[in-house]
């Protein structure tokens, strides 16, 4: 009885407020917009037979007879894995340089690449736009120093997006790898050089491939997220930056256009379902080889 | 046999504490436990001996109530307990990682299944100062389990374990975690604490030497079944199988036919053309029936010559020599191949050492010195 | 270890850098005089005396302050029931479904979550405030405080919980005398941890917050749209101070008690 209660309650409530709300929002995704409370039809209240005859897929066959939603699908799958490699990029060496710091220092660093997760999202990418604004501190500077004449326009193009989501997903990349990179024994590379490698091809044949799950969980810890990004394009991006997140947005609160949000929704969870999997399929391998 | 001798498995009158009767516990397709029979009588140390994954963690998780028999029946004090709880029996265990909870002091590591019971606060305290004192412990009342040495959370276990007076006290690998010196001690102290408090104790070790110090009797298992069950005097000279007496001590094992030679005697032919040996036997042969003499090397003699009278004699060559300090072990090898271990105590400290490598030497032995076993 | 190389050095400086220094910016130009935010005219504490006159901003707080307690505290316990569940539940029917529902929300993307939770609220007839934004926020974070607590449970050795109920506890009792003394470490950051994100969480709480209910979050959005404003500076240079100080003094503690744990158990070793 205790057991049955136990069970019963988180899975009662994750079925009422997760599961059934996407059985909702697909629901909606096959009705038609209506100028009424709410503002969609049919609703069961029609009855259940010509509430199944009224459902159709026209939805979707709007989303890809306007080319809107394609460019933004195609433009956030690009951000999105453009900016998972440049923060790799950026990432990788910070994650190394942890793992390869005195030992007493680690849990300092950690805790200091921790901390801005816990600082307000919104904030850090509020944060930037004083920074990449014409007349920002980063404007300032290269003027002060003459490296440009003119202020450049960075703020509100797709090169703050990137910049925003580098920044705020950077720690998300650093810690998987980092917890690779610390756990892999020193001597191996000792051993690879007694072997005859150079530091550069020890690092290439040993280290790169024993932190590949961390860069595989932190690549997926970034991309996923930054899919469906809405904060950093709405604040950073411009009129040219077209995220899905944010047409989403738009459809559902400019537009009030509920069954296109919700076919929206519904495709931008289908893309996500393949690297979901993948990231726990990953994660689940590694539990495997550390237990 | 006299009165004071502690024997109830000798008297078809007593009742048993613990009952197990054709026990069988099976997990998914794996059988740990396989049709067990056993009785564990009162005030007994009674000790379950065997390599990991015999089954012995199986049988005292079932005693405690964590598992619960596949088939058969386990009976405490002439009643089945399998449908009672753990929190509800008259049994308590001792983990083998003591389990202390860390986030409480020893104290209230030992009042713990007490204030379950919602002992009065007197009693309580008199109860748990009493078990502090039987272990030693008063001085360390205040402390957490992190702030003691491994031998006295060791004691901390035992303490919280006998607190609730059980009837049964289950101790699963009590002195694993300690280190050579302090396990022999505490195995004289477990003993003086079985006794001054009459619980019977069930222990579980893989360690044969604890068993055999601190074990009123011992159950030798081997993949779910009981080997044998006897006091440890009986299972080191008088083991029933070559399992037993292989897994128990250093032994020899010589494979041949048996020919009764009448008078409870029995020759072994062990290898072609040689002499048979001569053992005593109760255990009966028939002609030629297959058989296994085993001979413990402290029983084997090595000498020079021939020695006279001598109920067994062979000749060999010294192989190795294993210097243990208290003994000399000798691998003497048989012309057909068979090698012989015979141990000789080191009684003087400085001897002029007899034998060396490949010195011929006379391995001897009397009739009853061996056991006769069919498998 | 060796030495770091000179590669090393400039990777954590430069990284460290890329992280902390817009955030030192901001806090900066918080005490800047002007209301210029990009030029400094002298230090000034005047943004913060606006902002706490603000009524607006400081009804949002409270809102949000409200949300996150309440929210956070339903979400440990259900988080914590989950994470039992999942690791020690065993095999029931529709286990998979189970873990698949609490792994899910972390990698959902928020417009997602937040469209289909108001499908759902209205659907259903709520009106959309408080309760909503808290039954919004529990849901997701419950899904965190699990990932927390069962990984927390996972080393757990069991034989402290057979132990109790060798004793004589219930399994009950067992839980709530020794399991939960033990992990509460791990719940109480689970707690932390649904706390800040209901504190941060904007895209949620805009789909699921009435016109009655505003969160900080939301306020902030709408404000900074607008652009670059020294109120806001102000408002986070005391949210980044805050969870600062809170970072920090929990590790120390944390720390301090790990130092004073691991020098306890040498001396009790060297006592023996």
């Amino acid at each position: 009885m205790q057991r049955f209660a136990l069970i019963a309650i988180p899975y009662a409530w994750l079925l009422a407020l997760f599961l059934i709300p996407f059985v909702i929002v697909f629901k909606i995704s096959l009705s038609d917009i209506a100028l009424s409370i709410p503002p969609y039809t049919p609703t069961l209240d029609d009855g259940i037979g010509p509430f199944f005859a009224a459902l159709d897929f026209e939805n979707f066959a709007f989303l890809t007879s306007d080319d809107l939603y394609w460019r933004a699908y195609a433009s956030s799958l690009r951000i999105a894995a453009l900016s998972t490699i440049m923060t790799l990029i950026v990432g990788y060496p910070i994650a190394y340089a942890m793992a390869r710091a005195p030992e007493e220092w680690r849990p300092t660093l950690m805790m200091l690449v921790i901390l801005p997760f816990w600082t307000s999202f919104l904030i850090r990418v509020y944060a930037w736009m004083g920074i990449l604004s014409q007349e920002g501190f980063l404007n300032q500077f290269l003027l002060g120093i003459g490296i440009v004449d003119q202020p450049l326009t960075i703020l509100n193009t797709t090169t703050a997006v990137y910049i925003g989501i580098v920044y705020t997903y950077l720690p998300f990349m650093i810690l998987p790898i980092f917890a690779a990179l610390d756990r892999l024994d020193g001597s191996l590379i000792e051993a690879a050089e007694d072997l005859g490698c150079s530091r550069l091809q020890a690092f290439w044949l040993v280290t790169i491939p024993l932190s590949k799950n961390g860069i595989i969980a932190g690549s997926f810890l970034v991309f996923i997220p930054a899919l469906g990004e809405f904060v950093i394009p709405s604040l950073l991006g411009g009129s040219e930056t077209l995220m899905i997140g944010k047409v989403l947005w738009e459809e559902f609160f400019n537009n009030r256009d509920w069954p296109v949000a919700s076919a929206v929704a519904v495709i931008l969870l289908l893309i996500l379902i393949i690297p979901i999997i993948l990231f726990q399929r990953n994660q689940q391998r590694q539990a495997e080889d550390s237990a | 046999m006299t009165q004071t001798v502690f024997a109830p498995w000798d008297d078809p009158n007593e009742k048993p504490l613990i009952r197990f009767q054709n026990v069988t516990k099976r997990f998914g397709a794996f059988t740990a436990i396989d049709d067990l029979t056993l009785d564990i009588f009162e005030r007994e140390f009674f000790a379950l001996l065997g390599p990991s994954g015999c089954g012995k963690t199986t049988m005292m998780r079932m005693l405690a109530g964590f598992e619960t028999p596949s088939a058969g029946t386990i009976e405490l004090a002439g009643q089945d307990i399998a449908a009672v709880p753990p929190n509800k029996r008259a049994v308590n265990m001792m983990f083998q990682s003591y389990a202390l909870f860390p986030h409480l002091s020893v104290y209230d590591n030992i009042a713990f299944g007490l204030r379950r019971d919602n002992m009065p606060k007197a009693d309580l305290d008199a109860r748990v100062a009493e078990m502090l004192k039987l272990t030693r412990l008063e001085k360390f009342a205040r402390r957490k389990p992190h702030q003691i040495s491994g031998g006295q959370r060791q004691r901390v276990a035992l303490a919280r374990s006998l607190a609730k007076a059980p009837k049964l006290l289950l101790l699963d690998e009590p002195l694993g975690a300690l280190d050579a010196k302090l396990r022999q001690a505490t195995q004289f102290e477990l003993m003086d604490i079985q006794e001054k408090t009459g619980t019977t104790f069930v222990i579980v070790t893989h360690d044969q030497e604890e068993a055999m110090t601190v074990a009123s009797r011992v159950a030798v298992m081997d993949e779910g079944r009981v080997m044998q069950v006897a006091t440890p005097e009986r299972i080191y000279e008088a083991p029933d199988s070559v399992y037993v007496a292989d897994f128990i001590g250093d032994v020899n094992i010589v494979s041949g036919t048996a020919r009764p030679a009448g008078d409870g005697m029995f020759h072994v032919s062990w290898a072609d053309g040689a002499a048979p040996f001569a053992a005593a036997s109760e255990r009966v042969f028939s002609d030629g029936q297959a058989c296994h003499l085993a001979i413990r090397p402290e029983k084997i003699a090595i000498s020079e010559e021939r020695p006279p009278g001598a109920d067994n004699a062979v000749t060999g060559k010294v192989l190795d020599i294993a210097y243990l300090g208290n003994l000399s072990t000798y691998h003497v090898e048989l012309p057909g191949g068979q090698i012989i271990k015979a141990q000789t105590a080191n009684t003087r400290r400085i001897s002029r050492r007899s034998f060396t490598w490949e010195d011929p030497v006379w391995v001897s032995w009397t009739a009853t010195a061996g056991v006769l076993l069919d498998q | 270890m060796m030495r770091l190389s000179w590669f090393n050095v400039t990777s954590l400086t430069l990284g460290f850098a890329f992280l902390y220094l817009p955030m030192v910016i901001l806090i900066i130009y918080s005490f800047n005089e002007s209301k210029l935010v990009t030029v400094w005219a002298g230090f000034s504490t005047k943004w913060y005396g606006e902002l706490l006159r603000n009524e607006a901003f400081l009804d949002a707080a409270w809102v949000t302050i409200k949300v996150a307690v309440l929210s956070s505290t339903f979400a440990t316990v259900l988080g914590t029931m989950a994470a039992y569940v999942l690791v020690r539940g065993g095999r029931f029917l529709g286990r998979t479904v189970f873990s698949g529902m609490i792994y899910a929300p972390l990698v959902m993307p928020e417009v997602i979550t937040g469209l289909s939770l108001l499908l759902l609220f209205i659907g259903i007839g709520l009106d959309r405030g408080v309760i909503t934004i808290v039954l919004a926020h529990t849901t997701f974070s419950m899904c965190y405080v699990s990932v927390v607590v069962s990984s927390r449970l996972m080393t757990f050795d069991r034989s402290l919980e057979e132990a109790a109920l060798d004793l004589g506890c219930s399994s009950f009792d067992a839980f709530r005398l020794v399991t939960l003394p033990i992990i509460a470490p791990a719940v109480i950051s689970g707690w932390l941890l649904a706390f800040t994100l209901s504190l941060d969480d904007l895209v949620i709480a805009s789909f699921t917050a009435g016109p009655a209910a505003t969160t900080l979050p939301i306020k902030i959005f709408s404000a900074v749209r607008l652009g670059v404003s020294p109120e806001i500076n102000a408002l986070s240079t005391i949210m980044i101070g805050i969870v600062t100080i809170g970072v920090i003094s929990a590790s120390l503690v944390s720390k301090r008690n790990s130092l004073r744990q691991q020098r306890e158990e040498q001396a009790a070793a060297r006592a023996a």
